[in-house]
């Protein structure tokens, strides 16, 4: 058996002293795709972001290992540059730098970490026509700076496009259906299936079920109070929809 | 020490500028008895309450001649200096000189007004489209405690079309006064594209006033870009004088150290159904200061006026500062006017966003503050400008070429 990309053990965090994360145990082995859904104020985005290296939370105790390394040793733009990738909930605005800009930046770093030539704008070109076309989009954003003046289901397409192009081994999508109408939804989804793959693994963070009808999970857990109370395969999340996160006993 | 100028005036009015005629002569006696009488404006005066001229008022200057520096100009448009410009167009200057930059505006107006000799005017004739930008450049002179008043006139007539950069420029070390007085006149259906760049010393003082009046249907891209002095005031009038009239007032200022800039714009919708946008970013590193204050008139009658100001200020370090006062003075009922202001440091948010993409701190730091300065670059439409700016800006902030042929 392949060794864990991502091994949580008993993650205890908080935020200006309050403890959100209440001992975290999560493994998750490149290929899978872990859904994790839970209340609002469960500490599913708080998980999120806290993986990415947000500097909003604190961890006071347990260890988090990303393949094979401490996370915790790593500033958020060593995670990104490891694989880690984290698709936002809210996107942030980028005043006076356009998109392609932005992604060539960031491509550029992770590639120089890896030891590969940093990407002339010609060739990054080709690559982004690529991602573009992989994922069904064309190039209408990428000269408008970034996230700025973009709706909701732009930002959120934005974030898969980056997702797309930096190919990292873990992405964590912070409740990406979130703002979406079902189109959106439907074309969201898609393009994360087609970036699934046995070397790359998923986390994905949703309050709802109806993103697990496009992008079909092999496990899914229950986060409430800051622990995951409950795992099980996809078939949990049709339970939860059925049921409310009352019904199974979780967060009443 | 009003005297020392008033004197230095008078050697002047004396020797050199003797042989102007009696109009111009007029209108310097005018100018210098408005600034006898009024003297350099205290930190008392609501109007310069953040700006200090007190060193300006108590250096002994020595008027020099304005060191102009002119390219070849393009084709249909006659540029000219204010001495020939008195013998060969004298009916065509005395409409326009001094008209629009009224010496009761401000007491260093007054002061370059009473100096008035040296200048460059600009006119294109009606109709003219020209493509090709006019570049008209003016260094602080190699002199000890230089004062000079640069005039620039630039007239775009009916329907002509023109690109036109004015460039003030120094890096002498010592002491220095700049006062500057433009004025630009757009007839009917008019467009320009106008480029403002400033960058001097340490202990330069730049006074400037930019006078803009604009007919029916006319349309100013109006740039201006502060990149250091000891002090920048620069006070930016516009006049929109007729139905149709469009005007884009864009800032970018970047300052470091003890620098210290002050905008006052004043935009004054005089007639209905005219635009205006102002975007004004600060960006201020060390002890350096920055002054904004936008003041939106709209005069009775003037309805339909669509307005719209912005002035976002950046803070690099805890000891730099900005201060923004938008003014609205609204007379009329049918109008749509907004005015933000934004005062801080870089958003840490942004910055966790972007090292989240592997950019590190630093490099996610440099790009925020260059995107700020950059947003307003991209509104320059003089070719060439824009791309100079935009890599003087990349190489202060350590950030990469932009490459804008990708995607």
């Amino acid at each position: 058996m392949t060794p864990p990309l991502l091994e949580i053990k008993d993650l205890h965090a908080s935020v200006e002293g309050n403890e959100i994360l209440k001992g975290v145990d999560l493994t998750v082995r490149a290929g899978e795709v872990h859904a994790i859904m839970g209340p609002n104020g469960s500490g599913k985005s708080t998980l999120a972001q806290l993986l990415a290296g947000h500097p909003a939370y604190t961890v006071t105790s347990g260890s988090v290992r990303f393949d094979g390394k401490d996370l915790f040793d790593l500033d958020p733009e060593e995670r990104a540059r490891e694989g880690l990738f984290l698709a936002f909930q809210y996107p942030v605005a980028i005043r006076g730098i356009t998109n392609s800009y932005f992604l060539r930046s960031a491509v550029n770093a992770i590639r120089k970490h890896r030891g590969l030539p940093e990407l002339d704008p010609l060739d990054f070109l080709q690559v982004l026509e690529d991602k573009l076309k992989a994922i069904g989009w064309d190039d209408s954003f990428m000269n408008r700076a970034v996230n700025e003046g973009f709706s909701g289901g732009e930002k959120k397409r934005n974030e898969i496009l980056q997702l797309a192009v930096l190919e990292p081994r873990l992405a964590v999508l912070d409740e990406t259906d979130s703002g979406l109408d079902i189109d959106a939804l439907k074309t969201v989804a898609e393009a994360v299936n087609a970036l699934r793959s046995k070397d790359r693994a998923f986390i994905v963070v949703t309050h709802y079920q109806r993103l697990l009808n496009y992008i079909v999970p092999d496990f899914v857990h229950v986060l409430a109070e800051g622990r995951i109370v409950r795992s099980g395969g996809k078939e949990l999340a049709l339970t939860l929809e059925e049921k409310g996160y009352a019904g199974t006993g979780v967060g009443a | 020490m009003t005297a020392h100028f008033v004197a230095a005036y008078k050697a002047f009015a004396a020797n050199g500028a003797s042989g102007a005629p009696p109009w111009l002569k007029e209108i310097r006696e005018r100018a210098i008895a408005r600034f006898a009488e009024v003297g350099f404006p205290t930190t008392r005066l609501e109007q310069w309450r953040f700006t200090n001229v007190q060193p300006i008022s108590e250096t002994p200057f020595e008027l020099q001649r304005v060191n102009w520096q002119l390219d070849r100009f393009p084709a249909g448009v006659t540029v000219s200096t204010l001495g020939s410009a008195v013998v060969t167009a004298p009916d065509f200057l005395r409409a326009h000189l001094g008209r629009y930059a009224a010496v009761e505006t401000s007491p260093f107006t007054a002061l370059a007004t009473a100096f008035l000799a040296d200048g460059i005017v600009i006119r294109v004739a009606a109709g003219a489209v020209v493509t090709e930008p006019i570049r008209v450049g003016c260094r602080i002179p190699h002199a000890s405690r230089p004062m000079t008043h640069p005039r620039l006139l630039i007239v775009v007539e009916r329907g002509a079309q023109a690109k036109i950069v004015e460039a003030y420029e120094g890096d002498a070390p010592g002491i220095s006064l700049t006062n500057s007085v433009t004025e630009v006149v757009l007839e009917a259906g008019a467009q320009l594209d106008l480029c403002r760049e400033q960058r001097e010393g340490a202990r330069s003082n730049h006074v400037a006033a930019s006078h803009f009046h604009q007919d029916g249907d006319s349309r100013l891209v109006f740039t201006t870009v502060a990149l250091g002095a000891g002090l920048v005031r620069h006070d930016i009038h516009a006049v929109l004088d007729g139905s149709g009239a469009h005007l884009i007032l864009n800032g970018l200022s970047m300052l470091r150290g003890q620098q210290h800039v002050d905008h006052h714009t004043t935009i004054d919708h005089a007639k209905p159904h005219c635009e205006s946008h102002e975007y004004f970013n600060g960006v201020f590193d060390g002890e350096s200061h920055g002054v904004f204050n936008g003041r939106i008139i709209v005069r009775p009658g003037a309805q339909r006026t669509d307005s719209k100001q912005t002035n976002n200020n950046l803070l690099l370090s805890r000891s730099a500062r900005a201060d923004s006062q938008p003014q609205l003075e609204i007379y009329a009922d049918d109008v749509k006017c907004t005015h933000g202001s934004t005062v801080g440091p870089l958003d840490p948010a942004a910055l966790f966003y972007l090292r989240s993409r592997g950019l590190g701190a630093e490099e996610a730091r440099g790009l925020l503050t260059y995107g700020f300065g950059a947003e307003v670059l991209d509104r320059i439409a003089v070719p060439g400008a824009r791309e100079r700016l935009d890599g003087e800006i990349r190489a202060r902030l350590g950030v990469p070429e932009m490459a804008r042929s990708a995607a």
